[in-house]
């Protein structure tokens, strides 16, 4: 696979371009999964969902499933979800409650840990068959960490820490958990899983994206800006639609009040365009007014304070999360195919807020990220049009120089967008690309150009 | 008449029991779906009603789980002049959609009001790529001025819980 060398990949990535095979070239894909889902820390689960031994929840590292489960050690464990006997997939469940996993071709079965348990008509196999072989199991993966009860887990044995890993990022996933008065959340209320026909990297790169919305969004903005607010609603639809006219900020307030940073490892983060003025107190809603008051009496009125005045939109944990803290949305990037992606998206429940909190968080997750949402539903189009049109070749390369030449740096080796609409967070998340792609190789293949 | 033979008669004039009746509103309402008459599809709604596709099979409540539209009567008003918008690229083409209703069921009678049950297949035709949805619809029929309106509708697809590309049209 020449074209794979690292020089060639280095081509690839220039400053202010990317060419577009990076989107529709099934062999670099195929590299991505290797160089970047086999060796980097990759999100799995968050441990409320595996609360006691025996739980377990499927999902994906790559395109290998995987089980994040929790054992009767108290410890949380990610096993390939693949029996040692004949390769088939153990457990089909997405998730549950086990005391042991058992394959349905031969009864093999495994403790929550992966190891095995028992082999039925054990005597009749070779005397070859090791059962004491760790890799005569649902294998372990090598190294799983847990950040604040997010859990991650990689497919190499060797490399950074997660903390080192996430770096200054780790402050989006503390806001996840600081919101809560109890300093505990859980995932509850569902998942949307929806699906499109491009590239899973331009997930990522949207919800970081100043500059769409008001093209993207155009249909809901303008059927919310004339809305009739005397009609009735029961507070669901008002949140939704306060949500769609915020997309409809002037230009001016994308450029230049939003605010977009981006760290090493691909992460990033852009700043909130919702104060509270315009989305939860204008609302004056008396439930927000209880859940301020329950923070003050957990954590006190200076904490509280800065908890609340944190407002980030969405961060991303590159390559396969974005989430986004004052709502509790939680998003999982699954590739399938060089042009296929789904995504999981998910709910916290703030342990300690007041019950009714929750009903924002559902109405809120339903018009951001819902399968059906009147948002959502024209950035999936927009991920479709891209998948449709990238493989033209018309366009070889794809412009990501807005904001180049006049990039800040920033603290924790960061650096900012002057404006908020930089495409800053795509050098940064290719920058990333690049080093997993070639391991650290590219820098040097670039100057030797 | 007397004025307990008034009441019966204003009662049976009110009752939402006929089922030659019902069936012909979920076809007419299928109709307008159909042919993307969404204005008069919403027109079909009561002043506060509410549409909802959850996102699980058996789900109890559209506050504490995601749906996948849970639509206010504020909200629906919202979707419907989005579907209604030129500018609509989630829309751009248009889908083309048919659906069928069928084994209609009046499961409860309410003096002036009903909830039914029917069963839809909506196959959906976009951009060479055709879909099909099949579920129960629940409506709460009640009679204004002589009518029917639609209190709420609930649509149970079989696949709700299935990764599922983009929804836009209304089932």
């Amino acid at each position: 696979m020449p074209e794979n060398r690292s020089e060639t990949l280095a081509r690839l990535v220039q400053p202010d371009r990317v060419h577009r095979s990076l989107y529709t070239d099934p062999a670099i894909f195929a590299l991505e999964m290797e160089r970047i889902f086999e060796r980097t820390w990759i999100y799995v689960g968050h441990e409320s969902q595996v609360k006691n031994p025996g739980d377990f929840v499927a999902t994906r590292i790559g395109l290998k499933p995987v089980l994040l489960t929790r054992h009767s050690d108290g410890r949380v464990y990610v096993l390939h979800n693949q029996c040692a006997h004949r390769g088939a997939q153990v457990v089909a469940d997405a998730s549950g409650n086990a005391q042991e996993f058992r394959c349905c071709y031969h009864g093999w079965s495994y403790h929550t840990d992966g190891r095995i348990k028992n082999i039925p008509l054990r005597h009749g196999y070779s005397s070859r068959l090791d059962v004491s072989d760790p890799k005569l199991a649902m294998v372990q993966l090598p190294r799983v960490e847990s950040y604040r009860g997010f859990v991650f887990a990689s497919l190499a044995a060797d490399g950074p820490p997660l903390k080192a890993f996430l770096g200054h990022i780790a402050t989006s996933l503390d806001d996840m958990v600081d919101r809560a008065p109890d300093n505990e959340i859980e995932i509850a209320g569902g998942v949307f899983k929806h699906t499109y026909n491009g590239n899973w990297k331009l997930y990522l790169e949207n919800l970081l994206d100043a500059a769409h919305p008001l093209f993207v969004h155009h249909s809901s903005i303008e059927a919310a800006k004339v809305q009739d607010d005397a009609v009735p609603s029961d507070g669901s639809g008002e949140i939704a639609i306060r949500q769609m006219r915020q997309n409809g900020a002037s230009y001016g307030f994308w450029e230049s009040q939003v605010g977009i940073w981006a760290y090493p490892n691909g992460h990033g983060y852009i700043g909130d365009y919702h104060d509270d003025a315009k989305l939860v107190a204008a609302m004056n809603d008396p439930v927000f007014r209880d859940y301020i008051a329950a923070l003050e009496a957990k954590k006190g009125k200076a904490e509280t304070k800065r908890v609340l005045e944190l407002r980030r939109w969405n961060t991303n944990i590159y390559p396969n999360v974005s989430f986004m803290s004052q709502f509790q949305q939680f998003r999982v990037v699954h590739p399938i195919a060089v042009d296929r992606t789904v995504v999981y998206t998910y709910n916290f429940r703030l342990k300690g807020a007041p019950e009714k909190m929750f009903r924002n968080t559902i109405a809120f997750a339903n018009v951001v990220n819902g399968t059906g949402s009147l948002v959502l539903t024209d950035d999936l189009e927009t991920y479709d049009r891209i998948g449709a049109g990238v493989g033209s070749g018309g366009a070889e390369w794809l412009q990501i120089g807005r904001g180049l030449d006049t990039d800040i740096p920033d603290a924790h080796d960061g650096r900012r967008g002057k404006n908020s609409t930089s495409e800053v967070y795509l050098r940064n998340m290719f920058d990333a690309w690049l080093g997993y792609m070639t391991a650290g190789k590219a820098g040097l293949a670039a100057a030797a150009e | 008449m007397s004025t307990v033979a008034n009441l019966a008669a204003g009662a049976a004039a009110n009752a939402v029991a006929d089922p030659r009746e019902i069936e012909a509103f979920l076809t007419h309402e299928a109709a307008l779906l159909d042919e993307a008459r969404y204005d008069e599809w919403l027109a079909l709604f009561t002043a506060d009603a509410w549409y909802w596709v959850p996102s699980q099979v058996g789900q109890r409540d559209p506050f504490d789980t995601i749906s996948l539209m849970y639509d206010d009567r504020r909200l629906l008003e919202t979707r419907v002049r989005r579907l209604m918008q030129g500018v609509l690229h989630a829309q751009t083409p248009r889908s083309a959609a048919s659906r069928q209703v069928t084994n209609v069921v009046i499961l409860e009678r309410q003096p002036g009001a009903a909830l039914v049950r029917s069963k839809f297949t909506m196959a959906e035709y976009r951009r060479n790529a055709q879909r099909v949805f099949a579920g129960t619809y629940l409506h709460r029929l009640v009679r204004v001025d002589g009518g029917l309106k639609i209190a709420s509708k609930r649509v149970n697809l079989v696949n709700c819980e299935a990764e599922l590309e983009g929804l836009v049209v209304p089932f």
